[in-house]
């Protein structure tokens, strides 16, 4: 993975271009001591590490707008960051780029309970959503395993979801609103507390734009009412086949359940090993299916996933009896990752998303790519939507060990869109998995991408680097060759 | 009359727009039609049929997933998804009827281009959060394609989105892919009757914040309720406000109990059972009330659910029933030049945010009167780079949305 040679000129106005932010955010906003800044050298993709120009830690919509207007004026690079949990290397600094830090905006501005919507600052975590809203039972609903630390200004840059977002949706469909600063200092109000912003969606394609259309400093969200209960059933299959088939069997017939999450055999050992959830040892694939809602609804419910996992040969089924026994069936699926850790010295976590029918295939030619690398994967699955995690179990210290998890890893998302799937189900393409967007997308589809980002960013000074393989300069990308010629295809019909 | 080109293959339809681009003559967009009077007024020489693109390409019922070309009709996707007891959760309705058209010939192309939405929005979003994919041509004359077919995907911009609500001003379609979901086995009612409308507002408000899991309120003023086809509601007599749940039999009985006690204290409870229920709904999604008054002007109006009410009440000329829990506003007014759009826009403008589209009144009308939510000037100015940056001759719809755009 290589990044764009660092501007030497950029390199060279450092200190003017502190002083400059200095003006804009007083006292310790601006940070520009080397070890000051380590702390932000990475983000969750931490193979990656850049110390960056200069970091800055704006408090107001003003100071960003004015941080940005500066840079737009002066050509430098800006790269957003929240908490610095993405995992595709979204928030990697620049060497020759500014570190935009949103942690300042820590503020929940209003919570409307009657009109069910919250507006909060982009630094709030996740799990703060709830934390503030949830004494009158309310909760905001997208629920990434990293809600205690990474941020809403985070979720909405990568459209984040969580293991209840079958049910409830991603980021996108809990946003109602955002402000937010263009890189030339322009400050936009997008949305609010109604439905559906008129015009074009703009809403929808900054969500998930991973920090490269502009800067998020104010998000207005949805909250729920929490579901009356939730329970959760523990399923062991022999097969991934068969487990994978009363996946669909269960959403065939019309069951949507609140999660739906699977695990492979090394991912189950990992996990039982760690945490003690009480797992089957001996079954190839686990799914914990949580149904959530009125306890009518849910035992209703939950008699009819039995009766559907039995039917397709599951061979361990057990019930939550009461809510400490089914957190403790999640205790093993959220600790996954950590756990993995314990067994290997470093590991790769990658987000594919595939036709879900399509999964024993995938995971019998994952074995055999295992065996290819000689790196062990184990594996963990938001069954519902197909969204696939294998973790890549690599050491960094053994030498060509990193390269090729990277190549497995790369392997393993091109079987996904040759299966019909996608490079990323959740956690976004950052730098990560940049390179690979030709495997999925023509020429032309990344080009038409990079002209809504010219709409936003015509220099390309945010976030550059990031998602798109190959940099084009915005004038380039809107010419145009023009054939002139006759009418097309004469002899159709016309009216 | 303007002239018709229907390509039927993709290559025919890229050489169609390749052409207009070449002779900087603009296309209207259609696909079967029936929306053609939705949207600003426009000036074109030459129409684009994409109705040989039609018909169902992939149903995959346990993968939640369907793709479709443009021109297939709604009741045939419907049709197919009932048959696996499934459904468009968005709720999309006919439109036909409430823009002087027949009924049972719209497209799903309209659907999605207009982002049209309908009682269940407010449980489970607009047509926007349901596209996962299209392919097509942009207004640069070149085939490309975004999104996916599964439907969890982050890969790149969410240009889907996008294509929703750009009333065909940024690509033409090919082929749309999109979420289904499995439909309710059983769907009710609570009716409360006789509220006033700020009552109304809150016992929707009561409802919604109750954890019933409720998928639609609409509150429909006393002179509203007449032309329904369910007896419960068009023999009301009064006010009526209705909450739906839907679900598994048991849970939905249950909750209907729950919620009937919740909201007793507002006013006399009836309910209405899956039957009727569905009827009802089906008739607010197709806004049935509004065609049936084909003489009035038409305006849609989208508000924080509790400021509804206060819009109606700006507008002592309107005709009006609120869907979405109060967020939604369904005016109607006597004709008018200029239909009222000050008025209408200041009312909303007054409640701190929302906007309001001028769905119905006459074509000089839709030409003069902003017919879209006007943007200010850095909004406005961004959305006309959007459209360059899709269709930078201006080849595509031009001037549906916004002069320019
Ligand atoms: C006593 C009675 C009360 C009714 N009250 C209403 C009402 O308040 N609102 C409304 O919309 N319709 C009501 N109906 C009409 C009836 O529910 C519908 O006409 C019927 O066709 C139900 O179909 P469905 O799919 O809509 O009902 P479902 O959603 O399946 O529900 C049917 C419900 O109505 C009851 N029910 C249905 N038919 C009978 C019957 N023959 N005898 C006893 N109970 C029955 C069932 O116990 C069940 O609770 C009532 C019918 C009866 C007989
Ligand atoms: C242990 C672990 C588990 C995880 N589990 C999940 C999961 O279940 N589901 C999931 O979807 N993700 C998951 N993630 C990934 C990550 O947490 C999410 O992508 C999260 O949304 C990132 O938020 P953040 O605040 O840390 O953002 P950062 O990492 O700081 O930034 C992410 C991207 O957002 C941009 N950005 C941040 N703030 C703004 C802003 N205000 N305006 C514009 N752009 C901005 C950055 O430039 C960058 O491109 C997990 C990560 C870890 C480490």
């Amino acid at each position: 993975m290589q990044m764009p040679e660092p501007d030497k000129a950029i390199l060279a106005r450092r200190a003017e271009i502190v002083a400059a932010l200095r003006d804009i955010v007083p006292g310790e906003g601006v940070i520009d001591a080397p070890e000051e800044m380590k702390p932000y050298e990475s983000d969750g993709l931490t193979a990656y590490r850049t110390l960056p120009l200069i970091v800055v830690l704006p408090s107001t919509t003003a100071q960003v707008s004015a941080i940005l207007r500066y840079c737009h004026e002066n050509q430098v690079k800006v790269v957003p960051r929240g908490a610095g949990t993405s995992l595709s290397g979204g928030a990697l600094p620049l060497a020759d780029g500014v570190l935009l830090g949103l942690g300042k905006f820590n503020r929940v501005l209003d919570i409307d309970y009657d009109n069910r919507c919250a507006v909060v600052q982009p630094g709030v975590t996740n799990l703060g959503i709830t934390a503030a809203v949830q004494d009158r039972g309310f909760y905001y609903a997208p629920d990434p395993s990293s809600q205690i630390a990474c941020t809403i200004g985070g979720n909405v840059a990568e459209n984040s979801g969580g293991v209840h977002c079958l049910k409830y949706g991603l980021t996108t469909n809990n946003v109602l609103g955002v402000e937010m600063v263009l890189i030339d200092g322009t400050i936009l109000r997008i949305g609010g507390k109604h439905l559906d912003a008129e015009g074009y969606d703009l809403l929808g394609i900054i969500i998930g734009s991973e920090g490269l259309l502009g800067v998020v400093t104010e998000v207005t969200v949805r909250i729920l009412q929490k579901p009356a209960v939730a329970r959760a059933v523990l399923l062991g299959f022999p097969t991934s086949e068969s487990a994978g088939n009363c996946v669909g069997a269960i959403i065939g017939a019309g069951i949507i359940p609140g999660g739906m999450e699977m695990m492979d055999r090394p991912a189950i050992h990992a996990a039982e090993d760690f945490v003690h959830a009480g797992y089957p040892r001996d079954v190839e694939a686990l799914l914990i299916v949580e149904l959530d809602g009125p306890a009518v609804e849910v035992d209703h419910l939950i008699e009819r996933v039995e009766a559907i996992a039995t039917a397709n040969g599951a061979v361990y089924n057990r019930i939550s009896q009461n809510e400490a026994e089914r957190l403790n069936f999640w205790a093993g699926r959220k600790a996954a990752f950590p756990a993995v850790g314990r067994i290997s010295p470093d590991y790769f976590c990658m987000d594919g998303t595939i036709p879900r029918r399509r999964l024993p295939e995938v995971l019998t030619r994952m074995t055999e790519l295992s065996q290819y690398y000689g790196l062990g994967v184990a594996n963990v699955f938001h069954a519902g939507d197909g969204n696939l995690h294998p973790l890549i179990l690599y050491d960094a210290n053994k030498p060509g060990e990193l390269q090729k998890a990277e190549d497995f890893g790369a392997d393993i998302l091109r079987l996904c869109v040759e299966v019909g799937g996608v490079l990323t189900g959740e956690h976004g393409v950052g730098v990560e998995k940049r390179d690979l967007m030709p495997a999925m997308f023509t020429e032309i589809d990344l080009k038409q991408q990079q002209r809504l980002k010219c709409a936003f960013d015509p220099d390309g000074l945010l976030n550059p680097g990031k998602v798109f393989p190959q940099l084009h300069r915005c004038a380039e990308l809107g010419r145009m060759h023009i054939h002139r010629g006759q009418l097309p295809f004469p002899d159709l019909p016309r009216f | 009359m303007s002239d018709t080109m229907r390509p039927e293959t993709l290559d025919q339809l890229r050489d169609a727009v390749a052409w207009a681009v070449a002779e900087e003559t603009p296309l209207e967009i259609v696909a079967r039609g029936t929306k053609r009077g939705l949207g600003r007024t426009m000036q074109t020489d030459h129409t684009l049929d994409t109705s040989a693109f039609s018909g169902i390409s992939l149903y995959e019922a346990d993968e939640l997933v369907m793709s479709a070309g443009p021109g297939t009709m709604l009741a045939e996707i419907e049709a197919a998804l009932a048959a696996q007891n499934q459904q468009l959760a968005f709720e999309p309705g006919d439109w036909g009827p409430l823009l002087g058209q027949p009924a049972g010939m719209g497209s799903i192309a309209g659907i999605f281009a207009c982002n049209i939405a309908g009682p269940r929005r407010l449980k489970a979003g607009a047509a926007r959060d349901h596209i996962l994919g299209f392919k097509g041509v942009s207004g640069r004359g070149e085939i490309y394609k975004a999104g996916s077919r599964v439907v969890k995907n982050v890969t790149g911009y969410d240009l889907p989105k996008l294509f929703c609500s750009a009333y065909g001003t940024l690509t033409v379609a090919s082929e749309l892919t999109f979420k289904v979901l499995p439909a309710p086995e059983k769907t009710y009612s609570v009716l409360i009757l006789g509220l006033d409308d700020a009552t109304a507002a809150s016992a929707m408000a009561l409802a919604m914040t109750s954890p019933h899991e409720v998928s639609a309120a609409a509150h429909l003023p006393a002179g509203i309720t007449a032309g329904f086809g369910v007896s419960y509601v068009r023999e009301a007599g009064a006010a009526v406000t209705a909450i739906r749940v839907e679900g598994p039999g048991p849970s939905v009985e249950h909750r209907c109990r729950e919620l009937r006690a919740l909201l007793a204290g507002f006013g006399q409870v009836e309910e209405l059972h899956t039957h009727n229920s569905l009827r009802f709904w089906r008739e607010l999604a197709d806004v049935a009330p509004f065609a049936a008054r084909p003489d009035m002007q038409l305006w849609r109006v989208s508000v924080a659910p509790l400021s509804g009410p206060v819009v109606a009440a700006a507008l002592p000329d309107a005709t009006y029933y609120f869907d979405w829990a109060g967020g939604l506003v369904w005016l109607g007014l006597p004709p008018a030049p200029n239909a009222h759009a000050d008025a209408v826009r200041a009312a909303v403008a007054a409640t701190g945010g929302g906007h309001a589209t001028l769905i119905r009144a006459a074509a000089d009308v839709r030409a003069t009167v902003p017919v879209f939510q006007p943007q200010d000037a850095a909004l406005a100015a961004l959305s006309r780079r959007v459209k360059d940056s899709f269709d930078p001759r201006g080849v595509l719809n031009p001037g549906r949305l916004y002069p320019g755009a």
